[in-house]
């Protein structure tokens, strides 16, 4: 059985050692010439000023930690609906359902919370520490 | 209204910071003191015969051995137009500034101050606007002398011809 | 250990200068330099009628991802230096094509106190394309003698 995947073995190899080859054979054909401001950063013709690495604004954040949590939600939830078909069959649908729902209503009391306490305003007022 | 009811409505309100109309250009322009220029756009601006509620332009024009600061002036509301003009001595050229009664006078101030030299005091920012800040000279002078060089670079051009 | 201009003259290499030469010249991505009306026509030689984009050349809007700049219009004095820095940071093997008669020579504004009289006061220039404005069919010609040029070089040998 193993060996149905030989084909995608050598899929991986060809890829990875074509791209391989471009890039060698690029490393030797290309100019290496560094001179002047050849590596400087790029701003339209002017010398740049100041760091690139600005703070981010926390916002992201909290939008990013809310989305990985209701997304790892509905990932749980995908093999109860492979299953829930047959459960039905089996007369067990009422608990498949039950336990899904309690399971979202745990959850959706997190929502509530994070919601009322406005962590999902994008930008409805000033919070604390920004200028 | 023509430019000279015009003069005389300014005349009355105003007094000796009015000076005298020349009427011979095709332009008919009113001189005023430096000192009055503000006083004299706001009654302008405010006087309700005159209503001159837009700035058309404001330049400079080096004229020898002075220099003028030319206002053009537009009212939407009457659809007159008016000129005045503002002489100033050529060494210390210096003015105030009419940015409180109309806020477009900004840039055409910095201009007037980047390609003449004319300082208007009681600008918010009065610096360069179109050469470079490290420029030398005010190039719409008479007396200006076209630079050779520039930040290291030699504009010069041998022409044969 | 890069072989651009590497090998020593006594080498002879014609099918590989052949083909690197060919595969640069077919795909001469040129930074989109527009300064003044000869941007119009630069923007025209990339339009349909006079296609640029059947050489192979597609405008960029970086100097790292080009290798030819076309200067078309006024360089200033104020523009100067950011024509040498924009040229500084392309990616060798790069060209420069001035377009018209302002880059050539400071043109129709050479008068003028804060004119570049000629972009070459900063930067290299391969190929000078008269005109104010040049038609698109100049720029083109101009185009394919810069990729006559490039079918001159010798990648590989050394100082050629």
């Amino acid at each position: 059985m193993l060996f149905d995947f030989a084909n995608v073995l050598v899929f991986l190899l060809l890829a990875v050692g074509f791209a391989a080859a471009i890039m060698l054979a690029g490393h030797f054909i290309r100019p290496r010439i560094v001179e002047n401001d050849k590596d400087i950063a790029y701003e339209c013709g002017e010398k740049p000023v100041g760091d690139a690495r600005v703070q981010f604004n926390f916002r992201f954040y909290l939008v990013a930690i809310v989305f990985v949590i209701f997304d790892v939600e509905v990932a749980f939830m995908f093999p109860v609906a492979a299953v829930f078909r047959s459960w039905v069959e089996q007369g067990r649908g009422a608990l498949a359902l039950a336990e899904v729902l309690i399971f979202v209503a745990i959850l959706f009391v997190g929502l509530i919370y994070v919601w009322s306490k406005g962590d999902l305003r994008w930008n409805a007022g000033r919070m604390k520490g920004e200028t | 209204m023509k430019t000279e009811e015009i003069h005389q409505t300014l005349t009355a309100r105003l007094g000796d910071a009015i000076g005298a109309l020349h009427a011979e250009t095709i332009d008919p322009w009113i001189e005023v003191q430096a000192t009055a220029i503000v006083d004299v756009t706001r009654a302008c601006k405010e006087d309700p015969a005159l209503r001159f509620d837009f700035l058309s332009s404001l330049c400079g024009v080096d004229a020898g051995d002075s220099m003028f600061v030319v206002y053009h002036l537009y009212s939407y509301a009457l659809r007159h137009s008016t000129v005045l003009k503002v002489k100033v001595p050529k060494d210390t050229p210096v003015t105030r500034s009419v940015t409180g009664v109309w806020r477009g006078a900004d840039w055409f101030e910095r201009e007037a101050y980047d390609l003449f030299g004319v300082r208007f005091e009681g600008h918010p920012d009065l610096r360069r606007i179109l050469l470079p800040d490290d420029w030398e000279g005010h190039p719409l002078r008479k007396e200006y002398v076209f630079p050779s060089h520039y930040g290291g670079i030699d504009n010069t051009r041998d022409y044969n011809i | 250990m890069s072989l651009y201009n590497e090998l020593p003259a006594t080498f002879v290499t014609t099918n590989v200068d052949k083909l690197m030469n060919w595969g640069r010249a077919s795909s001469l991505w040129y930074l989109l330099f527009g300064l003044a009306c000869c941007g119009i026509e630069l923007m025209q030689t990339g339009g349909p009628r006079a296609d640029l984009d059947r050489f192979g050349s597609v405008p960029r809007a970086t100097p790292r991802q080009s290798d030819l700049m076309i200067v078309a219009g006024t360089v200033t004095l104020k523009m100067a230096s950011r024509v040498k820095l924009l040229y500084d940071q392309m990616p060798h093997p790069k060209y420069v094509i001035s377009m018209g008669s302002c880059a050539n020579c400071g043109g129709l504004f050479d008068k003028g106190y804060s004119v570049l009289r000629g972009v070459d006061k900063v930067i290299p220039v391969d190929l000078y394309v008269p005109g104010c404005p040049p038609r698109p069919e100049a720029l083109t010609e101009g185009i394919l003698e810069i990729q006559d040029k490039i079918h001159r070089e010798r990648y590989l040998i050394r100082n050629s």
